[in-house]
């Protein structure tokens, strides 16, 4: 573990005093309050003189403001935080000559990659810590109520599931600057895996769903035709990691969700309509439904270090 | 010299590829002495260093440094080897001091030790009045004394320096080989030293390699050489001459 220490240091001085780190985190930031103090407003108005239904708290990250909410932002864009702080972490130091004289030190050439990554991974559960913290602070003053005991810990999970998230995109980019040599190549190819991930999956799977069960007049009314086409469209997608993650959240974070597949889209006053008919959730229960969503999300996060780490001791250290 | 050498390697190869980098490169360095290792670029000079210092495994052969093995005991060679690669870098967005201090962690040393370390080591490459300016806003030869300002902070037994005059005006390069034998002089530091500029090579090595296609194709005193290639015993002979000589041979 030699050398790991001053580079994990090193390298959160530098994501912490970058510009694009700044840019990235004040936008964030903002997206967050402005979609929190939306969705806020709206529910202290909708509750306004109702009895405050059980898990409203929740409602703040689940409900949709004018655009998407809380936990659709971070599904979508919380993988840029992870592409943004890995996609130069090696080419860049080889490219400037650093890495060969940072390998010439009495330390482990894997302490490098190691280092840089839990670096990576500190910076994002900070960032996501204080986006969360900030924005439960902001709801109890927009909704005036505290958050009971199972809010928090739903509230704590969703955080460790979008670290693991985010973590995946980190350890993607990480992969691309050990393959790729010039930065603009591995920032290239990490944002278009993003695109591929976030719009061509979708559609892909509709496409293989498509080719194995056409979705024709007759199929359309034979409703195990019909499911059998739906549930080949969810396998194909959880090749997605945002897949992944928008189904183990949105159980985790809504209470009243009872199954992945959802099929019909509800608004805030139809959800606390709908939620007077049927028991939430106990914690243990949504996490019984999304396990093997959340153990394939840390799976994939743990392959992709891992195959960064392997390529990356397995590649030869040059002089420049 | 009757010692174990300080530096020892056999039958040292490596292929990238199918390109024959280093070809049974063997052998040695006493400890305290200056030796210069010449050859035209794609000799296999950097690539032997790179071996010897543990970045990169032989394909064939082994390299011992201070009775280590290059491979198996990185870690250790890496402890007594200070190292300045052909394009030095550094962290252009932190101060000389920043950059030392991060080497100095990286080598285990305390701050309270290192700091008065840095503050000796950049007086003596004459950079204490800019150590405050960002690295990225040095020149080639003020990167290159910042370069020897971290030998001078590790103190190692050895210290491979890879063309570390390349790209400097006479008086920065003269500056800088004075540096380097003053090091070797005072602070008892065996000197591999990679290097074009055979007349500065001449005036402070005790002995010379010449690196060709891989090979190693003359090792000894610049005399030896002379007597050998020249069969002339002179003293004041040129490092050019000899060297011309054995690259005229083989490439014929």
């Amino acid at each position: 573990m030699t050398g790991i220490g001053p580079i994990f240091r090193k390298e959160l001085a530098d994501h912490f005093s970058s510009y694009r780190f700044i840019i990235l985190f004040a936008l964030i930031a903002m997206v967050s309050l402005i979609t929190t103090y939306m969705v806020g407003i709206s529910l202290r108005e909708e509750l306004g003189g109702v009895a405050k239904p059980k898990f409203v708290f929740l409602m703040l990250f689940t409900s949709t403001g004018p655009l998407f909410s809380l936990v659709q932002f971070v599904a979508f864009f919380g993988p840029l935080i992870g592409l943004m702080l890995g996609f130069d972490s090696i080419n860049r130091e080889r490219s400037s000559g650093t890495l060969s004289r940072l390998a010439a030190q009495p330390i482990y050439r894997d302490s490098i990659i190691n280092g840089k990554f839990l670096s990576g991974v500190a910076t994002i559960s900070i960032i996501l810590i204080s986006i969360l913290l900030v924005v439960s602070g902001l709801g109890l003053k927009l909704i005036g109520v505290v958050p009971g005991f199972e809010e928090v810990w739903r509230i704590f999970l969703y955080l460790i599931i979008s670290i693991f998230y985010i973590s995946f995109w980190l350890g993607i980019s990480i992969l691309f600057s050990i393959v790729f040599r010039g930065i603009a190549t591995s920032a290239l190819a990490t944002l278009a895996i993003w695109i591929f991930f976030s719009f061509f999956v979708s559609m892909g799977a509709s496409v293989v769903a498509n080719a194995i069960i056409p979705l024709d007049q007759s199929t359309r009314e034979d409703t195990e035709m019909l499911m059998r086409h739906i549930r080949i469209q969810r396998i194909v997608s959880l090749i997605s990691p945002m897949q992944l993650y928008n189904d183990s959240t949105a159980i985790i974070i809504d209470p009243t969700r009872k199954t992945t597949r959802s099929l019909v889209l509800m608004g805030p006053l139809e959800r606390l309509s709908s939620e007077r008919f049927r028991r939430p959730l106990s914690l243990s229960q949504s996490i019984y439904i999304v396990i093997p969503h959340i153990i394939s999300l840390i799976a994939i996060t743990f392959i992709c270090f891992g195959v960064s780490y392997a390529v990356f001791m397995k590649q030869e250290i040059r002089s420049t | 010299m009757n010692q174990e050498p300080i530096i020892e390697t056999h039958n040292l190869s490596k292929i990238y590829g199918n390109q024959l980098a280093v070809n049974d490169l063997t052998f040695s360095i006493q400890e305290g002495e200056i030796f210069g290792f010449l050859g035209p670029n794609g000799s296999g000079k950097t690539t032997a260093l790179l071996m010897l210092l543990g970045l990169t495994e032989p394909t064939k052969g082994w390299a011992r440094v201070a009775g280590f093995d290059s491979t198996k005991e990185a870690i250790k060679v890496k402890k007594i080897v200070g190292y300045i690669p052909e394009n030095i870098g550094f962290y252009d967005d932190m101060n000389a001091i920043q950059n030392l201090q991060f080497i100095a962690r990286l080598n285990n040393m305390p701050d309270s030790v290192s700091s008065i370390k840095i503050e000796e080591a950049l007086e003596s490459v004459r950079l204490k009045e800019e150590a405050e300016k960002k690295v990225g806003a040095y020149s080639r030869g003020m990167r290159q004394r910042l370069g020897l300002a971290e030998i001078f902070i590790k103190e190692p037994r050895i210290a491979f320096l890879d063309e570390p005059t390349l790209g400097l005006d006479p008086e920065g390069t003269n500056w800088i080989i004075d540096y380097i034998q003053s090091l070797s002089r005072d602070k008892n530091i065996t000197i591999l030293l990679s290097s074009h500029d055979l007349k500065q090579v001449q005036k402070i090595s005790d002995r010379i390699g010449i690196m060709l296609k891989g090979r190693m194709i003359a090792v000894g005193s610049i005399e030896k050489l002379a007597k050998e290639k020249l069969g002339v015993d002179d003293k004041e002979i040129s490092l050019d001459d000899i060297y011309m000589k054995y690259f005229q041979e083989e490439a014929v």
